[in-house]
C-alpha cells in the first residue's frame, strides 16, 4: 500500500525505520508487561516467602499452635490464641464503632452539608488518615490513655460494670484504648469509601423516593442504603483489614501481655504488636520461628479479608453495570 | 428497599400528620447525630494536632535539626533520623516509582479489560498486607545472613508504595481523553512514543500527585523498618548498606520510654514529622483538584 507514494529509493530506509520504530514498540510493551508480572510475582513471593520461613515452627509446633493458649519463651510453650484475640477484639470493637460514624460521617458529607461547609470537613477526615500510626500511638500512649484510664473506663465501670468485659482495674494501656486508637485510624477510610458509594447513587432513585412522600431520612435509609449496602460491606472489610494489620499503634498502647485478659480495660496484645515487639531479639531465624509463624497467621488473616473485600466490590460493580 | 404502599386516604390530614411528626422528629435526629459525628472526627483531628503542638513545638531549635541522637544526659537532635528517612524514602521511590509507573501503562494502555481488572485486584490486595509483614517477608528475604541494611527498609517501603503509586497512575491514565491517543496514533506516531510523549506528560500532575500522598504515607511508616533498619548507631550516617535511624522508628522508641525527656523528643519528631505529612497531603489536594479539572475540561 505505502509502496505506491513513497518514491522506491526511499524505501528501505523508511522500511528499517519502521521495524525500528516497530521494535522500539515491542520492547515499550514487553517492559510494561514485566513489570506487571513483577507486581503480580510479588504479592506471590510475599505469600511464598512468609510461609516458607514460618514452615519450620509449623512443622515444630503443628497446627495446634493456632488455639493454643500460651507464649512461654522459659518452658518453651508458644500459641497464638493470646495475639488472635487481642487482634480480633480490638479489631471488632473498633469496627462497632467505627462503622456506624463512618456512615453517619459520609452521609453527612453528601446529603446533609452544604458544599462550602462539605469540603473542608471531607480534608479534615482525610487528613485523619494521613496521621502516622506511630504518632498516633504516641498521643496514645502518653495522653489518650490515660485519659481512658481516669474518665472513660471509670465511667463505663460505673454504667456497664455487670459485664465482665468492663470489669476490674482501669489502666491507660489495654485492650479498649488500642481498640479505640484502631477505630480513629478506620474511620476516615470506611468513611472516604461510603462517600464515594453514596455520591454515586442515581439522584433518580432518591428523588423517586422523596417524590412518593417520604422524608429525606426515609429516602436515605431506604433507597440509598439499600443500593450501596454490598459496597459499604466492602468498605467496612477494607476497614477491619487495617485494623488487623495495624502493628505500631496497637503495640503502644495495648500493654503487652502474654495472656488473654477477661476485662477490656486490662492489657493484652495482638498479632501484629507481638511481632513488631520482638524485633531486637530477631537475628536469626531459629530465635525468630514462634514470630514467624504469628506473621503467617496475620497474613493469611489479611489475605483473606482482603480478596473477600475485592471480590465484594468485583460483583457489586458487575451487578450496578447490568442496571 | 421500597416504600410500602400507604393504604390511608391521602387527604386525612389527621392520620398523616401525626405520623409525620414523629417522621419529622427522626429527620431532625439523624441529622444532628451525622453532625456530630463529622464533628467528633474533626475534633480527635484538632486535638492529636494541639497536643503535638503543644508538647513538641517548644523542643524544637536549631540544635534539634542539626545534631543527632542524644547519647546520656546530653540534649540531642535528630538530624541523624532526618538524614536516614530522607536516604531511605529517597531510595524508595527510585525502586518504587519507574515499576509503579510501567504498571499502570500496562493497565490503561495495552491489557484488556480483564486482566486490567484482575491488576487491580492484584495491586489493591498488595496495598492491603499489613505493613510489618512486608517487614518480616523482607527480613526473611534479604537481611537473614545479611544484616539490617538502609536499601532493604528502602526494599519494604517500595513494596508499599508500588500499589499506591500505580492505582494513582491508573486512575488518572484512564481519565486521559481518548483524543488525545487518536490524534497522535492518526499521525503515524507509534503506540509506544504516543504514550511516553502525549500521555504521560497529560497525566504528570496526577502521576506526581499520587506519588507525593505515597511519599508521605510511607515516610511515617514504622512497622517495615523495625526489621530492616532499626539497630543503627546515634550518629549522622550516609552509608545505606548499614542500618540508618529514622524519624519514625526513633519516636517508635521515644514513646516506649519512660524518660520524660525522650518523650519529649518523642514528641518533638513526632510534629516534624507531622508537619511534613500534613503538608504533602494538602498540597498534593490542591494540585490533584486543579490538574483533574484541566483534564476533565481538555
Amino acid at each position: 500500500m505505502t509502496s505506491t507514494t513513497y518514491p522506491p529509493a526511499a524505501a528501505p530506509e523508511s522500511d528499517l525505520r519502521r521495524r525500528g520504530l516497530r521494535l522500539g514498540d515491542i520492547f515499550f510493551k514487553g517492559i510494561a508487561i514485566a513489570a506487571a508480572a513483577a507486581a503480580t510475582a510479588l504479592l506471590v513471593l510475599i505469600a511464598y516467602k512468609v510461609l516458607r520461613l514460618a514452615w519450620p515452627a509449623i512443622q515444630e509446633f503443628g497446627l495446634s499452635f493456632v488455639w493454643t493458649n500460651a507464649w512461654d519463651p522459659v518452658k518453651e510453650q508458644f500459641g497464638a490464641l493470646i495475639f488472635i484475640y487481642g487482634t480480633v477484639v480490638t479489631s471488632l470493637i473498633a469496627l462497632a464503632i467505627a462503622t456506624p460514624l463512618s456512615i453517619a460521617i459520609a452521609l453527612f458529607l453528601t446529603e446533609i452539608a452544604p458544599r462550602k461547609v462539605a469540603a473542608p470537613i471531607a480534608t479534615m477526615v482525610e487528613l485523619l488518615a494521613a496521621i502516622p500510626s506511630v504518632v498516633l500511638g504516641l498521643w496514645g500512649i502518653l495522653v489518650f490513655g490515660p485519659w481512658v484510664r481516669d474518665h472513660l473506663e471509670p465511667w463505663l465501670k460505673d454504667v456497664l460494670g455487670f459485664l465482665p468485659v468492663f470489669s476490674g482495674a482501669p489502666s491507660q494501656a489495654g485492650i479498649l484504648p488500642a481498640a479505640l486508637v484502631l477505630t480513629i485510624m478506620i474511620i476516615p477510610i470506611t468513611s472516604a469509601i461510603c462517600r464515594e458509594l453514596f455520591i454515586r447513587v442515581p439522584k433518580d432513585l432518591t428523588d423517586g423516593a422523596l417524590a412518593l412522600g417520604s422524608t429525606r431520612w426515609e429516602s436515605i435509609r431506604g433507597v440509598m442504603l439499600a443500593y450501596a449496602a454490598p459496597g459499604i460491606v466492602a468498605a467496612v472489610l477494607l476497614g477491619l483489614g487495617r485494623a488487623f494489620g495495624e502493628a505500631i499503634a496497637v503495640n503502644q498502647t495495648i500493654g503487652n501481655h502474654n495472656a488473654i485478659p477477661t476485662s477490656w480495660f486490662e492489657p493484652g496484645d495482638s498479632l501484629g504488636s507481638k511481632i513488631a515487639s520482638e524485633y531486637v531479639g530477631a537475628t536469626s531465624l531459629q530465635q525468630a520461628s514462634s514470630i514467624l509463624y504469628l506473621a503467617a497467621i496475620l497474613m493469611v488473616i489479611s489475605l483473606v479479608t482482603n480478596v473477600v473485600a475485592q471480590l465484594v466490590v468485583v460483583r457489586f460493580e458487575r451487578a450496578r453495570r447490568g442496571v | 428497599m421500597s416504600v410500602t404502599p400507604t393504604t390511608v386516604d391521602p387527604y386525612d390530614i389527621t392520620v398523616r400528620s401525626n405520623g409525620l411528626r414523629r417522621r419529622r422528629l427522626s429527620e431532625k435526629v439523624f441529622g444532628i447525630l451525622a453532625f456530630l459525628s463529622a464533628l467528633l472526627a474533626c475534633g480527635i483531628l484538632a486535638v492529636v494536632l494541639s497536643t503535638l503542638i503543644y508538647k513538641g513545638f517548644s523542643q524544637l531549635s536549631l540544635d534539634f535539626f542539626t545534631k543527632a541522637r542524644p547519647l546520656y544526659g546530653e540534649k540531642g537532635g535528630i538530624a541523624d533520623a532526618l538524614v536516614g528517612t530522607a536516604l531511605i524514602v529517597g531510595m524508595a521511590m527510585v525502586m518504587a516509582i519507574p515499576v509503579a509507573v510501567l504498571v499502570a501503562i500496562y493497565m490503561a494502555e495495552y491489557a484488556g479489560p480483564r486482566v486490567s481488572r484482575g491488576l487491580r485486584i492484584v495491586l489493591d490486595v498488595l496495598n492491603g498486607v499489613p505493613a510489618i509483614v512486608v517487614g518480616v517477608f523482607v527480613f526473611g528475604l534479604l537481611v537473614v545472613g545479611h544484616g539490617q541494611s538502609a536499601v532493604y527498609g528502602a526494599f519494604a517501603l517500595a513494596i508499599l508504595m508500588l500499589p499506591m503509586v500505580s492505582r494513582a497512575t491508573q486512575e488518572i491514565l484512564e481519565v486521559v481523553p481518548q483524543s488525545l491517543r487518536h490524534a497522535s496514533l492518526a499521525l503515524g506516531v507509534t503506540k509506544w512514543r504516543t504514550t511516553w510523549n502525549i500521555i504521560l506528560p497529560a497525566a504528570i500532575g496526577g502521576i506526581l500527585t499520587g506519588v507525593v500522598i505515597a511519599v508521605a504515607r510511607v515516610a511515617g511508616e514504622t512497622a517495615p523498618l523495625l526489621f530492616t533498619s532499626s539497630i543503627a548507631a546515634n550518629e549522622i550516617s550516609l552509608d545505606v548498606h548499614g542500618a540508618l535511624p529514622t524519624l519514625p522508628v526513633s519516636i517508635y522508641v521515644n514513646s516506649e520510654s519512660p524518660d520524660p525527656s525522650e518523650q519529649a523528643a518523642g514528641w518533638a519528631a513526632a510534629l516534624v514529622l507531622i508537619a511534613f505529612v500534613l503538608v504533602m497531603n494538602i498540597l498534593a489536594k490542591t494540585f490533584a483538584g486543579r490538574k483533574r479539572r484541566q483534564l476533565e475540561g481538555s
